[in-house]
């Protein structure tokens, strides 16, 4: 089974619905021994990181999520929660994963947030993105970004360079939506769901 | 490199997608599922949904249909439409929305725009601005899904933009209602005085009528999405043939 914390995040329907359209059972939940006990898991979450590590503190899940054995994917948010803190407030994120997410800095031509489809830079050998195309976009939303380090995967360019796909161990982070991101994201997805990550 | 999107915009009355000239005589598209479906397939790279009568009626966007939506697509989606609450835009995005809209809620209470943003994030956050042309300047008008209701604000348009970006909008798409189904092109010297003031994305929207329009929009103004309605529900364009034009424009472009 695989579980998505309910983080009470903004995409977790959308998630939900694209597993739902690659025909794999998920369970949306908020009880750490369901989290615990499944298969695999994923962290969405959209939003501010604050907001988001109050909602996991406030359902009792830090812990839970720190101390998960099985795969593990954040998206977006999610991602960015598994970095050791994060310049859009005052709060410690995960800490499973070593860096400060900053915020992505604006120029002329470089719009902030960042918005829409863009390519990856695979830096590392990734299950993640078997089977999809080089030169494949993904659609990504947010203003905040971890940043590119041995953790990462793939880098993402948007003005600077940022980490768009994170992994240590079973912790996996992708960026974007891979929800949102047409059959690419669909494949990656499908990816993780078959223990390629 | 980010590509730059294109976004059909479907105006939805009463679960039909429907579209009308200069914000009026509506007539009847399609259904919401085959259109957003048809879309996705020819490659659009976001879809908007706005509930033109909602705001206007004070009523709130019904959440089954964004359902329907965020089910079948696996492009991102926005939906806008009288959302005026907090409580409104959480039943929205959590049906399965990526982002809202919100335009004359927005006017009507400035704060709304900031206590969205620091609930779901400025990402999720769109403000809508509808402006028109009179005499030498750009006004912001209110009210404009129904003719009856319209009315002028105290804003200018460009003074508009800049104070929803400062109260945490994450974009801005800007309806030029004089080029609105007009087919004439984008409205590019608004288009540019707003990239200026704005550094969040700017999607422009009212006056595609060729690949040229989006061309010019994209290269000349400098906005990061275009958005339109009527070329594509009577397929006087076709987006994959747009796409593979703006591509051979050197315009960034996901095929």
């Amino acid at each position: 089974m695989l579980a998505i914390v309910d983080s009470g995040g903004a995409n977790i329907a959308s998630v939900r619905f694209a597993l739902e359209r690659l025909g794999v059972r998920s369970e949306l939940t908020a009880d750490p021994a369901v989290i615990r006990s499944a298969e695999r898991v994923i962290l969405p979450g959209v939003g501010s990181a604050v907001e988001g590590m109050k909602r996991l503190h406030a359902k009792g899940l830090v812990e839970c999520v720190r101390g998960l054995t099985q795969p593990v994917l954040g998206v977006c948010l999610g991602m960015q929660l598994l970095f050791e803190s994060s310049a859009e407030g005052p709060v410690d994120t995960l800490g499973l994963i070593p860096g400060r997410v900053a915020l992505l800095p604006d120029s002329p031509g470089i719009q902030v947030p960042h918005m829409g489809w863009n390519t990856v830079q695979i830096a590392k050998p990734v299950a993640l993105l078997d089977g999809i195309e080089a030169g494949a976009r993904f659609y990504f939303v947010h203003s905040y970004a971890g940043p590119a380090n041995e953790f990462t995967l793939a880098s993402c360019t948007h003005g600077t360079a940022f980490a768009a796909i994170v992994q240590r161990g079973n912790f996996s982070g992708v960026q974007f939506h891979p929800e949102r991101s047409g059959p690419a994201g669909a494949r990656l997805l499908q990816n993780f769901v078959e223990g390629r990550a | 490199m980010l590509a730059r999107r294109i976004i059909p915009c479907l105006d939805v009355r009463d679960g039909q997608v429907v579209k009308g000239t200069q914000f009026r005589d509506h007539e009847i598209v399609g259904d919401i599922i085959e259109l957003a479906q048809r879309y996705r397939d020819e490659g659009a790279d976001e879809l908007v949904f706005y509930d033109i009568t909602a705001s206007s009626d004070g009523r709130t966007v019904s959440t089954d249909w964004v359902t329907r939506v965020a089910r079948v697509l696996d492009i991102p989606f926005c939906v806008a439409g009288g959302i005026r609450s907090l409580a409104g835009a959480r039943a929205i995005l959590h049906s399965g929305a990526d982002k809202i809209s919100i335009n004359s809620p927005a006017l009507e209470n400035p704060a709304l725009i900031t206590e969205l943003a620091t609930e779901f994030g400025s990402q999720c956050v769109v403000v809508g601005i509808d402006s028109r042309q009179e005499n030498d300047g750009y006004f912001v008008k209110q009210y404009t899904g129904d003719p009856d209701k319209t009315r002028a604000t105290r804003w200018g348009t460009v003074e508009w933009a800049r104070e929803a970006q400062r109260l945490g909008a994450g974009e801005v798409v800007l309806n030029c209602m004089n080029q609105d189904g007009m087919r004439q092109g984008y409205d590019l010297a608004q288009l540019r005085l707003a990239r200026a003031a704005l550094t969040i994305p700017l999607v422009a929207s009212g006056g595609a009528g060729t690949p040229a329009h989006f061309r010019d929009a994209f290269r000349d103004a400098g906005v990061d999405g275009a958005l339109a309605a009527s070329v594509f529900h009577k397929g006087t364009i076709k987006i994959p043939a747009l796409k593979a034009q703006l591509i051979a424009d050197g315009i960034s472009i996901r095929p």
